[in-house]
């Protein structure tokens, strides 16, 4: 196989089995989208890294990394008022960050074309929620995709695209993170190479200034705009009917991965219900849904997470006066976690239990297996981590009584046993806002928040210069590793800007920084600076090591070194497995602990947790 | 061929993406009909890695039903047992690494580890084959995968997939020194 950033900008068409996130790149390519931006966050980073594969001489658009998702989303909007199509993607919950410019990218006339690319994230696999971004899409009036699988993300990118530049408006692709991730082969078309970014903005293609009674009529444009898109979702096809020879009056409507679990139940189904799958799920294609439901004497909607499509449907079959029973979420459970292949068959057979046979029925529980209940595997930092070292100095310093804040990143996972550090966790950039309002007529106990570097950059700015500016009284800790690290070491702004220069140039007085492998340091800092009143902070700084590792594994003469623990003077206290709780260490049946040389960086950063100086590095020797 | 599910687990780091796009090209090679999809979550931070895959001509989503897995490969003695019971169909098979990297639970001294009795237990209950792969004389951990894969190859796991088309596999994922010293395990194993 081609390196994949060769593959993607080939011009002659080809078979490959790629990953939704890559295929997506593809469609890119043969859409000569020319901008592209983003901030990393999962279901969405493959398709940066499936673009910083394409060889830099022959990178076939732009992109940039932006400091946020409001600020990419801008960004992006710039470039395609200009007249180039552009697109943005994020994660779910980044769409948060860019709502304020995202709400308002239904109203403009968009010369370019605009494709917005969200990963949503039904189950929460990687994310601090599972909204459903279909709620805000309704609200911001934008067209919105739905691919099933990696073939469907690249075929809808291209109508997306597609009628982004026939329309001049933004088209919504929403992914959700097992399209996203699934792999298949796909055949991509061919496509001629043609460059050139426009600069043909102008004031006369608008209006562009939403103010007083234009807001209103950009408005009024707007919704035209949706209804003209109508006839183009008929002639493009994307939503999809499959009739059956016997349906016993039954039909489902779904979306999305969902359709894909359908199939699959279905596999097994004694008989086999219409189907209707919507690839547009807003606006809605009013005609079709109707003339579905009149077609069938119940209609089942599976839809993962909120009522949307329900509640439209509803709506519609309500102002018919259809007498076709709809039948869409029964319980709280309906609302919560993806509808994967066990939860749609578990509906399936709720709403029409002859549907499936006997057997199963049965596979439906689970095997009676022997009463063995395997240990829970959360997540952990990485051995070597500088963050585990900080936690385990900065847990020193710290009164039982202080509040800790945490943030997101990889340093979230100090809310974990054994480091408890970190007691409430809200979204990015929060923690010196909430940390700021626990510290309010609080005069006993401490309060520290935790910040990334990324996420410093991408959130934390505002909260933290409003503690200056109301002269609350925190110490903020930041956790610098040089990386995003949490979404796969993407670059970010700390490259450029050094955050000490930045915060002493902001007026910060008490403004200290060490290593966190010097832990008797962190602590001595970290105390020193719950003592001052008013705002403080700490740079606790170590290079991620698993990207600092990796780069040392590609050098020549490499040699992996471990540590080891003497039994002649360990004691058995246990604080290295139980306190500093680096998963390199094995504990053994006999209380004796042990070294798992698979995971063990040999970067001794755990010596100094040992009370009777037992670790010691392994000779090299060996 | 209508439907093969392979259900792959381990935790994040020790290669299960690799051993799954080989097994998927594998399959591919082959001429199946073919799909998979990663679950990592924050699994680089050593949690939990499932991969799926599903071959035959009358599968859609990349996921599975819960017990409708022919083949679960376990890259560590916890994950294999915990694929086992949630995966495995009655009369699978499973290939497993019984080395351990011990889940936090077990090293705060909170939980027992599984054992091998454990996982020989829960495949008698489940009438299923089970392979337990050796690894002690690997000295690069990287290469583990590789000796699932070799062993799938050797044992025919996955129906019409032969030895050649892991090899292909192989040969599309990876060049130069990594490809020979990948390709060496997987024959050492498929042998």
């Amino acid at each position: 196989m081609k390196k994949l950033g060769e593959l993607l900008v080939q011009e002659d068409s080809f078979e490959e089995i790629l990953m939704g996130n890559q295929a997506l790149v593809r469609a890119m390519v043969e859409t000569k989208t020319l901008v592209v931006t983003s901030y990393p966050g999962s279901p969405t980073p493959e398709i940066a890294s499936a673009i910083q594969d394409i060889p830099q001489d022959r990178q076939p658009f732009y992109f940039e990394f932006s400091v946020n998702e409001k600020v990419a989303t801008e960004v992006a909007f710039g470039a395609a008022i200009n007249g180039n199509l552009a697109c943005v993607f994020y994660k779910s919950v980044g769409l948060n960050v860019a709502l304020d410019s995202f709400v308002q990218l239904g109203l403009f006339n968009i010369i370019g074309g605009m494709v917005v690319v969200i990963g949503d994230d039904p189950g929460a696999n990687s994310s601090q929620n599972e909204q459903d971004n279909r709620n805000i899409y309704r609200m911001a009036k934008v067209t919105v995709m739905e691919p099933a699988s990696p073939e469907e993300a690249y075929a809808y990118y291209k109508q997306a695209a597609h009628l982004a530049a026939a329309h001049k408006t933004v088209v919504v692709l929403r992914l959700t993170t097992h399209v996203c991730h699934a792999r298949q082969k796909i055949k991509f078309a061919g496509y001629q190479k043609e460059k050139g970014y426009k600069t043909e903005f102008n004031k006369e293609n608008g209006p562009y200034i939403p103010l007083t009674v234009l807001a209103l009529e950009m408005k009024r444009l707007a919704m035209e705009r949706t209804g003209r898109i109508l006839p183009f979702i008929r002639k493009a096809k994307l939503n999809r009917e499959i009739k059956s020879a016997d349906s016993q009056g039954k039909g489902i409507i779904t979306s999305g991965l969902t359709w894909l679990a359908v199939m699959d139940v279905l596999e097994r189904s004694t008989y086999r219900p219409n189907l209707l799958k919507l690839g547009v799920t807003n606006p809605l294609e009013r005609e079709g849904i109707l003339s579905f439901l009149r077609s069938n004497d119940q209609v089942l909607i599976l839809e993962e997470l909120d009522d949307i499509l329900e509640n439209q449907i509803k709506a519609m079959a309500y102002d018919q006066g259809l007498t076709t029973t709809i039948i869409g979420k029964t319980s709280d459970k309906d609302f919560i976690g993806e509808f994967t292949p066990d939860k749609t068959l578990e509906k399936i057979l709720a709403t029409w239990p002859e549907m499936m046979p006997g057997e199963i029925k049965e596979l439906g529980q689970k095997e009676k297996l022997p009463a063995v209940t395997v240990p829970d595997r959360p997540a952990q930092m990485c051995p070597g981590c500088g963050h585990r070292s900080a936690f385990f100095a900065i847990k020193k310093a710290l009164g039982n009584d202080d509040i800790t804040v945490a943030d997101i990143g990889c340093h979230t996972l100090g809310y974990m046993p054994p480091y408890e550090v970190g007691e409430v966790l809200m979204c990015m950039g929060a923690s010196p806002g909430i940390a700021a309002g626990l510290s309010l007529n609080n005069e006993k106990k401490k309060v520290v928040a935790f910040l990334g570097d990324s996420t410093f950059f991408h959130a934390g700015l505002p909260g933290l210069i409003n503690t200056i500016f109301n002269h609350h009284n925190i110490t903020l800790i930041i956790m610098e590793n040089g990386t995003t690290a949490m979404t796969g070491h993407q670059d970010h702004a700390g490259g450029t800007i050094k955050i000490e220069t930045l915060l002493k140039g902001l007026g910060i007085e008490s403004v200290l920084a060490c290593d966190t492998y010097s832990q008797e340091k962190l602590t001595g800092l970290v105390k020193h600076s719950l003592e001052i009143d008013g705002l403080s902070v700490v740079i606790a700084r170590h290079p991620c090591m698993l990207k600092f590792t990796r780069s040392q594994r590609k050098k020549p003469g490499y040699v992996q070194k471990h540590i080891t623990i003497d039994p002649a003077i360990c004691t058995q206290a246990h604080v290295c497995v139980e306190a500093f709780g680096c998963p390199s260490f094995v504990r053994n049946l006999d209380g004796s602990v042990g070294v798992n040389a698979d995971l063990c960086l040999g970067d001794g950063s755990c010596r100094p947790s040992c009370p009777e100086k037992a670790i010691g590095f392994e000779k090299e020797e060996r | 061929m209508k439907e093969y599910n392979i259900y792959i687990t381990g935790v994040g780091g020790q290669g299960i993406g690799l051993l799954s796009q080989t097994l998927l090209r594998g399959a591919d090679h082959a001429g199946l009909e073919v799909m998979a999809v990663d679950t990592h979550g924050l699994a680089q931070r050593g949690g939990v890695v499932v991969s799926r895959i599903r071959c035959g001509s009358s599968v859609f989503s990349p996921l599975t039903l819960s017990h409708h897995c022919d083949l679960v490969l376990g890259m560590e003695i916890h994950e294999a047992l915990r694929g086992l019971e949630t995966a495995l169909k009655k009369g699978g098979t499973l290939v497993y690494m019984a080395l351990a990297w011990q889940p936090l639970p077990v090293r705060l001294g909170q939980c027992q580890a599984v054992t091998p009795e454990n996982i020989s237990n829960a495949c008698t209950q489940l009438a299923a084959r089970s392979l337990s792969v050796q690894t002690s004389g690997l000295a690069d951990a990287r290469m583990h995968n590789m000796a699932l894969v070799g062993t799938v190859a050797k044992h025919d796991l996955i129906p019409g997939v032969a030895k050649a088309d892991y090899t292909r596999a192989l040969k599309d994922l990876l060049t130069g020194d990594l490809l020979v010293q990948n390709l060496d395990v997987f024959n050492r194993y498929a042998r």
